[in-house]
């Protein structure tokens, strides 16, 4: 963490995406013209975004409006799909992510995901926090990985209902608590970034509720982009919001200004529920 | 009977009887102004299946007694004093009977109370058909005729129609079980005949092989020692594996995790044609190329490679083997859901790192199938070993030297004159039988492998 805010002051000089200037916060990921091809089609149409460190951003949209598209351009998992480009420049911390010389597994590392179902690996929960873990070295010994697990899961607020079975499989776990397996196993790598693709949209109400919760307090430590089709989670957990339709970003701003006082009309019928 | 005739007769009552059932359904259904429980096609076809099984049953009963039927007309209309003879003399004179009846020359001049005989069981035989065709006729109609009597407004054919389908699946599958019962039964039976020649022991524990053909004058019953072919068979495959699960399971990590699609998808059925090819074609290659070039390649390194060996053998076996693996393999691979691929990459695992630690043990209990399965298949090959494997049933550990296997040594005491009764043609069965066991052991072994470590990941 302390290396990388040496950067901040290099990357307080790019020029701010409009609309997202905030002097309180740093920008930690930054975006600009970033457009996504699936073969010949054009999935999003030169998107620039700040998103600013240890606070929530929120992106909403009808479906198929490209937002889960672009959260993917963070942290390059569009790679994994056939005939997938993406063109113009994803900064983190000042650094292009997509310069050739970038190792795609460090900044995977840094920029962790949740997804929008839960996909526990079919390991045991405690093999399932530890694998990122494991994967890096970042442990020395056993007890130091037992601690990153049980901290990792009290965090994710799992710990109390697992604790007397680290050792069962974790996709025996209900939907609510594998997803918080996942968060957790997310966490357990300690990330910078944490994406969020619709983490919600598989689950119940309490299940959410305890959720965004966990959100909040992330907020302490992470910067969260979160994807999500409920505009009331995105007035609840988020500081900041972006608005997509049709591959384009519409609008962004403070969360509230964006539910109170949109700029665009398309953002006002959309949060008013006339279209989407 | 005639088959064409008994096949063109169930196909107009099959015809006929769903066309009933439909159009009768159709007319009630008309006829009440209201929708009926089920639809036509079901009323068809479950007057079709009442008017098919009774039918079926008839010829099916005539199938079971006809012999026997036949027979003993046969019998009745021979003199009273054929009855008392030896049970092979009998078999014998009604097989004389049946002969001249059919047409077909016999030995010797035909008695004329054969003849006549003949004669009297060819009308025999036309009344019996036709009496068979009329009574399947006519149950299949009185079926139909109850079957359709039942429709009406709240019948539910459709539950009748999903019964039916459903005892017709059941018995499908039962066909396969009791196959394989069947196999196990008959091998089992002759295999017990050898032992009455051969010490259980002996067989199972015995080093040598080596069973004396009684065409060579002695009455001597040879040395029939399982274990020289056994160690052979299991060295053979067991080459046969190291040389097909890495390769194979390679090929199916590259195809479904790296390849481009485009490459993929030329390059799987490529490797699929090799499934294809006649393992004979394999032994020829065996014999004349792969063979040399061993022995040739053993000779620069100074290892004594013979050209026909174990090695050879379970080289070209392994080839043959790897489309099993590869092709079965990469399908699993590819099964395993992409939010796996995802979740592990999105942790910053590498593309090899999520495959040996998530996307292998989560398509792990397909791998043992397909690894199981072309064991099983190298266990059982026979041509690529009868050519390229030296038939030398010797206990030799060395590779590198000929061997010979189960399934050739079953080849070569079958073929030539044949004496069921011999235990040199018998021990056939038993060799059979201890194939079929082994096979047997590793699927269990294999499906314990799979519940132990499987890795559910739905």
């Amino acid at each position: 963490m302390d290396i990388v805010q040496d950067k901040t002051a290099e990357t307080a000089k790019s020029t701010p995406a409009p609309g997202t200037s905030d002097p309180g916060k740093r920008i930690r990921v930054s975006t600009r013209d970033v457009s996504v091809f699936y073969g010949e089609k054009q999935a999003m149409f030169d998107v620039s975004i700040d998103i600013p460190d240890r606070s929530v951003t929120s992106f909403i949209g009808p479906s198929g409006c490209g937002k889960s598209t672009f959260l993917r351009c963070i942290n390059r998992m569009n790679d994994t799909i056939d005939g997938c480009r993406v063109s113009g420049v994803v900064e983190l911390d000042g650094e292009d992510i997509n310069r050739p010389d970038l190792d795609v597994v460090e900044l995977r590392a840094r920029v962790g995901m949740v997804f929008q179902k839960p996909n526990p690996f079919p390991k045991t929960i405690y093999q399932n926090v530890a694998y990122g873990p494991r994967i890096h070295g970042m442990t020395k010994n056993k007890a130091e990985l037992d601690e990153i697990v049980v901290s990792s899961l009290q965090r994710a607020g799992l710990f109390e209902e697992v604790k007397d079975r680290l050792d069962q499989p974790g996709t025996g776990l209900s939907g609510g608590q594998q997803q918080r397996l996942c968060i957790a196993r997310a966490i357990a790598t300690r990330p910078e970034v944490l994406l969020m693709d619709e983490p919600c949209s598989a689950l119940d109400p309490i299940a959410t509720a305890i959720i965004e919760e966990l959100i909040d307090e992330l907020r302490e430590n992470f910067t969260i982009v979160i994807v999500t089709h409920s505009m009331q989670q995105a007035a609840r957990v988020s500081q900041k919001t972006a608005f997509f339709h049709l591959g384009k970003l519409i609008e962004t701003g403070d969360t509230e200004q964006i539910f109170t006082n949109p700029k665009e009309q398309k953002t006002q019928d959309y949060i008013t529920g006339r279209f989407g | 009977m005639n088959a064409l005739f008994i096949a063109a007769l169930l196909l107009v009552l099959l015809g006929l009887s769903y066309q009933m059932g439909w159009s009768r359904s159709k007319k009630l259904a008309a006829a009440e102004g209201e929708s009926m429980h089920s639809r036509p096609v079901y009323h068809g076809a479950f007057v079709a299946i009442w008017a098919l099984l009774p039918a079926l049953v008839v010829f099916g009963l005539w199938a079971l007694f006809a012999r026997s039927a036949s027979d003993n007309y046969i019998i009745s209309q021979l003199p009273p004093e054929t009855s008392s003879l030896a049970q092979g003399e009998v078999t014998s004179a009604i097989q004389r009977v049946k002969s001249i009846a059919s047409g077909f020359g016999v030995v010797g001049q035909a008695d004329p109370v054969e003849a006549k005989a003949a004669e009297a069981y060819n009308q025999f035989r036309t009344l019996i058909t036709l009496g068979v065709l009329a009574a399947a006729a006519g149950m299949g109609l009185l079926g139909l005729l109850w079957a359709r009597s039942r429709i009406a407004k709240r019948f539910r054919a459709r539950n009748e129609v999903e019964l039916a389908i459903r005892i017709g699946l059941i018995a499908c599958s039962a066909i396969a079980i009791l196959t394989t019962l069947g196999i196990a039964l008959s091998l089992i039976a002759d295999a017990l005949q050898f032992f009455s020649f051969v010490q259980p022991l002996d067989f199972f524990f015995g080093t040598s092989w080596n069973p004396r053909f009684q065409s060579t004058g002695s009455d001597a019953v040879g040395e029939y020692g399982l274990l020289p072919l056994l160690w052979g068979t299991i060295m053979v495959s067991g080459i046969a594996m190291l040389v097909a699960i890495p390769v194979g399971l390679m090929s199916a990590i590259y195809l479904s995790q790296y390849a481009d699609y485009r490459v993929r998808n030329v390059v799987k059925p490529i490797i699929e044609v090799l499934a294809g090819i006649p393992t004979i074609v394999y032994g020829f290659f065996a014999l004349v190329t792969v063979g040399p070039f061993l022995s040739s390649a053993g000779d620069l390194i100074g290892i004594d490679i013979r050209a026909t060996s174990a090695l050879t053998a379970g080289v070209v076996m392994g080839i043959m083997i790897i489309p099993f693996i590869s092709s079965l393999s990469e399908d699993i691979l590819h099964q395993v859901p992409n939010a796996m691929r995802d979740g592990s990459l999105g942790l910053g695992a590498t593309k090899s790192e999520t495959i040996v630690n998530v996307l292998v043990p989560a398509a792990l209990p397909g791998i043992v199938g397909a690894v199981l399965l072309a064991t099983s298949r190298a266990i059982g090959e026979t041509m690529i070993v009868v050519l390229a494997a030296g038939n030398s049933p010797v206990l030799r550990l060395n590779p590198a030297e000929p061997v010979s296997t189960v399934t050739v040594t079953i080849v070569n005491q079958l073929t030539g004159d044949a004496d069921f009764t011999s235990p040199q043609s018998l021990v056939a069965f038993a060799l059979g039988l201890t194939l079929f066991a082994m096979t047997l052991l590793l699927n269990v072994v294999a499906l314990y492998i799979v519940r132990r470590f499987r890795e559910q990941y739905e």
